[in-house]
Parts: structure tokens; C-alpha cells; sequence
């Protein structure tokens, strides 16, 4: 439990991965934008200083591209994610083309076989783990909210875990609270909660129960105003983080003003005779 | 397991519309509001038989309002760019509809590989980086060989190369996936068994089962991209739309790792084709209906618009559920470069340049895009 006394304590939480401080809990995706100006504007109003794209997207050895010359690099790290690769060989292949072209070594991983639901892939992620650190990389993998998996990823080396809240682009919010809860609960690396966070109000959610980080895409690229809307979930990642740090009341069903069941041991604690 | 002709058969889906109409005539505006309140994206032969009904009509705006809302979701405010480059027009099939037709007496032409390329070339200048190859039924010219070579050459400039030729076999298919083609695109044209017969007297593409189970190949042999559609104009399209769902809906579940697509290709004039033959011709508000229903019942699935629309209609189609459209084609081989006076598969009806449609997407707030696929998927290199 982190309790904060200042501004100052609050500034300095400071989220690290991989050794590296990042001063905003807030990732963000940059896909399903009108256009890159849009895109660049919602980043700026994030506030976030980790962003994600998709390989398949961008023209990764051309500077040019219309979409990575919008994001600018002196502020936000560039996290390559190898969404549509179906089996470790891709994701692999796809992250080596991108270190190559950014001389970046960190990726997010993701082995998506389904093309429906982009659902991860767990045995092929985890083996594609096992290849991209042993080769250097700092690896953040997208998985289901499975905390086994969770486990095995950082027992193989990755520098964080990133499970699903609900399926992406869904906007389904923390579908699987329990599991995240377990996640969270047994980690040693920053867990992000990737996927599906489709309102603030998700994201705070995230924070309150513990995850490191949040990434956020659909939510903010498909809103009518995505540059607000990115401000407003850097506001609801900073609540729900200061909420978790706070140490909030333990809730309750009922007010507990009597003790029914423990009424009749009195206040003292002496035998009955 | 049971197949897809078994599928069809049992539930009436290729045996004309007389069955089918009547249960259409049977949705009531009541059926329509439920399919409407369903959650979005999910696939019945209930709810797309409500939403494609004569009832449906009634409740356009409302469809178009969930299909949109839908699509922005799943695939963002973006919508993606393709060119078809065709090889060839010497044919040996008899389609009734198309200027390609063996009987059509036409000037013909083929590309070879290099004079492809350098039409190819020419897309890569407009921008283009996905490119659909397309050709006729000339399997001495057009083989998996030649294929194969062109992909592997186009690899260069094309971050996407797909088919949409004569059907082949799973074994062709596996080859040409392994020469870096990840999607195919084959349309069965009509699912009624009558109306096939009719439209393709002879040729290898007359086989109706070969043709169904096509796809099953294609998907097997590990092809991201499976392309389905009908040629609307040929029968009901109602019971049509039903059939490629029932198809789709089987390929996806069998098939779970290759993405389904859908094309709306309404019947065009053709050299030596007249339209006006054809009796189930289908108007624009039907074709809106068709293409939001769809959507409504597949969150995912790739929803394809040609240049056969004219610009006005595609215009506002882009914002109702279809998330991939060409431009600036041209429907014969070497029509790119101009230098040929060779037929043309059909006429095509929206003639701005590439760049022309981009803006157009991009006035309508929607990101043009070029790209959505890497050659480092399949190739290593």
C-alpha cells in the first residue's frame, strides 16, 4: 500500500517499466482515427507518453508515413504491437521489422489467430515471449485475463503483463474484474489493463483496484470529440490511481450499527458462567 | 460434419425464392424492432431475414444509425483503399452477364508478368498498396507459375496482394499463399441451383457444387481474406443475401483464423450484355438495406464497395457499414497504362482518380487508408 502525504509524493508515483520512469499511467492505441491530426491532437490532451501502433498499420521503414510522422518521438515512446500475427512466428518476425526500421527493442505482443474478436492467442504468446526477450526485447504482451498465464509470462522475462478488460474495441468495460484482481494481486511486473475500457469510468475502475496502467484506443478514437475524451481519461486514470493510493473505505452491503449473530458475547471477554 | 451444400439444401436456400418469400412477407414490424434490439454485430438467420424484409424498409434510418455506430466502433473512423489490377480477359467460361464471356466476339488481352508489374507500378505511384489481381478463366496463361512470380515481385511495393480468378483447388491455393497472396475473393454469383445453371451454360465455372465448396479450399489452404459475394440482378436478392449469410456464418466456424468479406456487386451494362434481360435488378434503397443489414449481423466481417457504384451512392455508402472500396479502376488488362482497346469486364461508374475519392473520405471525416496489412506477415525477409 503507497500512501501519499503531498503533491509532490503524487508526481513522483511514477509508473516504471523495464527500468524506464513514465511520468503517465495513460497508453494509448492509434488506430481507428479520422486522421492524424485528430490522432495527435487526442495524444497531446492524454497526456500519455507511451503510444502504440500497429505494424500492419504503418509504412514502418518510411519516416514519411503519414501516421508515424504524427507522432512526435521527442515526447512519446513509440510502442510497436504486432496486431494480426497469428502464431509466434509472425509476431516475432513483425517485431524484428520493427526494431530494424525504429531501433526501438520494446513491442507489444500480440498473437491474434481470430480475426473476429482479436482475441490472444496464450500458447503462442507465451512462446513468442520466450524468443523476443531471449533476443533482447522488452517484451509487453496482450493476453487474456488468465493468471497463470500472467505468471509464466513474467517468469519468461516480460516487462509487463497486459490483460483484456473485455474483448477489444468492445467498450464492455472490466468484464473480467475477478481475474485482473488475481493478476494484480500476484504480480511483480506492472500490469496494464488493456482492451475494452470503453468510459472513464472503466479506466478509474482499473486504477482503483490496482492495475499499473491502463491503454485506451476505441474509446477515445471513435468518441465524437477524441481529443476531449483522451483528457477525460487522463483525468479518470489520475482519480482512480490517487483513489488505490488512498486506501479507500471497505464498502459494505448493510450499515452495521448492531451485531446480531455476536450481540450475545458482550462486551467483555470473560467465560460465562 | 455436414457441408455447406447440406447446409443450403435443408434449409431451402438454393432452390429459389418461392419458399422464401412468403416467410418474408411474414415479417411484421414487430419482427423488425426485436432484430433491432438484439446486440448489434451477431449473426441469425432470424434476425437477417427480419432486417432484409419488405418490413424493414420502414426502419432505413434506424438500421443506418446502429450500422454506423457499429462500424465506427469495430473498425474506426477509417475506411480502406484497394485497386484490382486485371491479367487477363481470354476466357473459357460462358457467363451470360459478362463481357468476358468466351462466346463475346472481342478484342482480348493478357498481361505479362512484366507488363503487370508495370501497370502495378503505375497503382503504387497513386498511393495504392493493396491490389486485388484479377482475371478471367485463362488457366494455360494466368497459372499459379505466373501468379506466384507476379506476388513475388509485387512483395516490393504492396504491403497486400489478393485474387479474385478462376477457382482453383487447395493445393493451388496453399502455393499461392506460400508466394505471399493472403486473400481470395470468388464469388459463387447466384446460390440457386436453377438461376446458376441458367447464367453459366458451359465452361469449368458451370460446375455449381465445385463452385460452393470452393471456398472451404481457400480458407483450408490458410488464406487470410476469403471474399464471398453474389451478382445482384440474377434472382431474388433477398434469399440470396439469406444463402451467403448461411455460408459465411459456416465458413467462420469452421474456418476460424481466415476473415469473411462481403461484396455487393449489382449487375452492370457489359459488351455484349444487355441489363435489361435481367428482371431482379436491385434499387439503391434495397441495396443501403442489404449492406446495414449485414452489418448489423456481422460486427467484423469486411464489407466491399467496386467503382461499379456511381460516386454520388458511394459516397454516402462508405457511411453506413462498408469498410473497404476501390478507386480509379480500370476493368481490363493494361487499362492503367491505356494502351490497350480490349473489352472491359463491365463498365464502371465511379471515374474520379484515387486521390480524388481519398479526399472525398477525408471531407467526410473518415481516414483514407492505404495500409492495413505488412508483406512481413508472410514473408520473411
Amino acid at each position: 500500500m503507497i500512501i501519499f502525504s503531498t503533491a509532490r509524493d503524487e508526481m513522483e508515483d511514477k509508473l516504471v517499466i523495464a527500468g524506464r520512469k513514465i511520468g503517465s499511467r495513460l497508453l494509448v492505441g492509434t488506430g481507428k482515427f479520422a486522421s492524424p491530426q485528430i490522432m495527435a491532437d487526442a495524444l497531446e490532451k492524454s497526456g500519455t507518453e507511451i503510444v502504440t501502433v500497429a505494424l500492419r498499420r504503418v509504412d514502418i521503414e518510411n519516416e514519411n508515413d503519414d501516421m508515424l510522422s504524427a507522432i512526435d518521438r521527442n515526447k512519446y515512446l513509440l510502442l510497436a504491437n504486432t496486431s494480426g500475427a497469428r502464431d509466434a512466428d509472425e509476431a516475432v518476425r513483425l517485431s524484428k521489422l520493427a526494431r530494424a526500421a525504429t531501433g526501438i527493442n520494446w513491442v507489444k505482443l500480440e498473437v491474434t489467430p481470430d480475426p473476429y474478436y482479436l482475441l490472444p492467442d496464450p500458447v503462442e504468446t507465451l512462446k513468442a515471449a520466450e524468443i523476443l526477450v531471449k533476443d533482447d526485447f522488452v517484451v509487453l504482451p496482450y493476453i487474456n485475463a488468465d493468471p497463470i498465464l500472467a505468471k509464466k509470462l513474467e517468469d519468461a522475462g516480460t516487462a509487463t503483463v497486459m490483460p483484456l478488460a473485455s474483448p477489444i474495441g468492445s467498450n464492455q468495460g472490466l468484464k473480467t474484474r475477478s481475474a485482473l484482481e488475481i493478476i494484480i494481486e500476484q504480480a511483480n511486473v506492472p500490469v496494464v489493463v488493456d482492451a475494452g475500457l470503453g468510459l472513464p469510468s472503466h479506466a478509474a475502475e482499473a486504477m482503483e483496484i490496482g492495475a499499473d496502467a491502463v491503454l485506451v484506443n476505441t474509446a477515445i478514437a471513435a468518441a465524437d470529440e477524441p481529443s476531449q475524451m483522451a483528457a477525460a481519461f487522463k483525468l479518470a486514470v489520475r482519480a482512480g490511481r490517487m483513489a488505490y493510493t488512498c486506501g479507500p473505505a471497505a464498502r459494505s452491503k448493510r450499515a452495521s450499527a448492531s451485531s446480531p449473530l455476536t450481540g450475545f458475547l458482550g462486551d467483555k471477554n470473560q467465560a460465562s458462567k | 460434419m455436414i457441408d455447406i451444400r447440406t447446409i443450403l439444401a435443408e434449409k431451402g436456400l438454393d432452390a429459389g425464392a418461392q419458399n422464401w418469400q412468403k416467410r418474408f412477407g411474414q415479417v411484421s414490424s414487430n419482427d423488425v424492432e426485436r432484430a433491432l434490439s438484439e446486440s448489434a454485430g451477431y449473426y441469425s438467420l432470424k434476425k437477417l431475414l427480419a432486417l432484409i424484409s419488405p418490413a424493414a424498409e420502414d426502419y432505413l434510418e434506424e438500421m443506418a444509425q446502429s450500422a454506423q455506430q457499429l462500424t465506427i466502433q469495430r473498425f474506426g473512423r477509417t475506411i480502406r483503399l484497394y485497386a484490382p489490377l486485371y491479367l487477363s480477359s481470354y476466357c473459357i467460361n460462358s457467363c451470360r452477364y459478362c463481357g468476358f464471356n468466351r462466346i463475346n466476339e472481342c478484342e482480348r488481352t493478357r498481361l505479362t508478368v512484366e507488363q503487370a508489374v508495370g501497370e502495378a507500378e503505375l497503382l503504387a505511384d497513386e498511393g495504392f498498396t493493396d491490389i486485388l489481381l484479377v482475371s478471367s478463366e485463362d488457366r494455360e496463361f494466368i497459372n499459379t507459375d505466373y501468379l506466384a512470380e507476379l506476388a513475388g515481385k509485387l512483395r516490393e511495393k504492396f504491403s497486400s496482394v489478393s485474387i479474385e480468378i478462376y477457382q482453383g483447388s487447395g493445393a493451388e491455393y496453399a502455393k499461392l499463399f506460400a508466394a505471399g497472396i493472403e486473400g481470395v475473393t470468388l464469388y459463387q454469383e447466384t446460390y440457386d441451383r436453377k438461376a446458376y445453371r441458367y447464367y453459366h451454360p458451359a465452361g469449368p465455372k458451370s460446375d455449381y457444387d465445385s463452385r460452393l465448396l470452393c471456398p472451404d479450399g481457400i480458407a483450408a489452404a490458410g488464406m487470410r481474406e476469403v471474399g464471398l459475394g453474389v451478382l445482384l440482378g440474377l434472382t431474388d436478392w433477398r434469399v440470396e443475401i439469406l444463402a451467403i449469410a448461411e455460408h459465411a456464418h459456416y465458413l467462420m466456424k469452421r474456418y476460424w483464423q481466415s476473415h469473411v468479406s462481403f461484396s455487393f456487386p449489382r449487375l452492370r451494362p457489359a459488351s455484349d450484355v444487355n441489363d435489361s434481360q435481367f428482371r431482379y435488378l436491385v434499387g439503391d434503397k434495397n441495396l443501403a438495406q442489404m449492406i446495414m443489414a449485414m452489418r448489423l449481423c456481422f460486427a467484423d466481417a469486411g464489407l466491399v464497395l467496386s467503382t461499379r457504384e456511381n460516386a454520388k451512392l458511394r459516397d454516402h455508402l462508405i457511411k453506413l457499414g462498408i469498410t473497404r472500396i476501390s478507386a480509379g479502376s480500370r476493368t481490363s488488362p493494361g487499362g492503367y497504362s491505356g494502351r490497350t482497346n480490349a473489352v472491359e469486364q463491365f463498365e464502371i461508374d465511379d471515374n474520379r482518380s484515387p486521390a480524388q475519392v481519398a479526399a472525398m473520405i477525408k471531407k467526410q471525416g473518415f481516414k483514407p487508408v492505404w495500409k492495413d496489412w505488412d508483406r512481413a506477415f508472410t514473408i520473411d525477409y
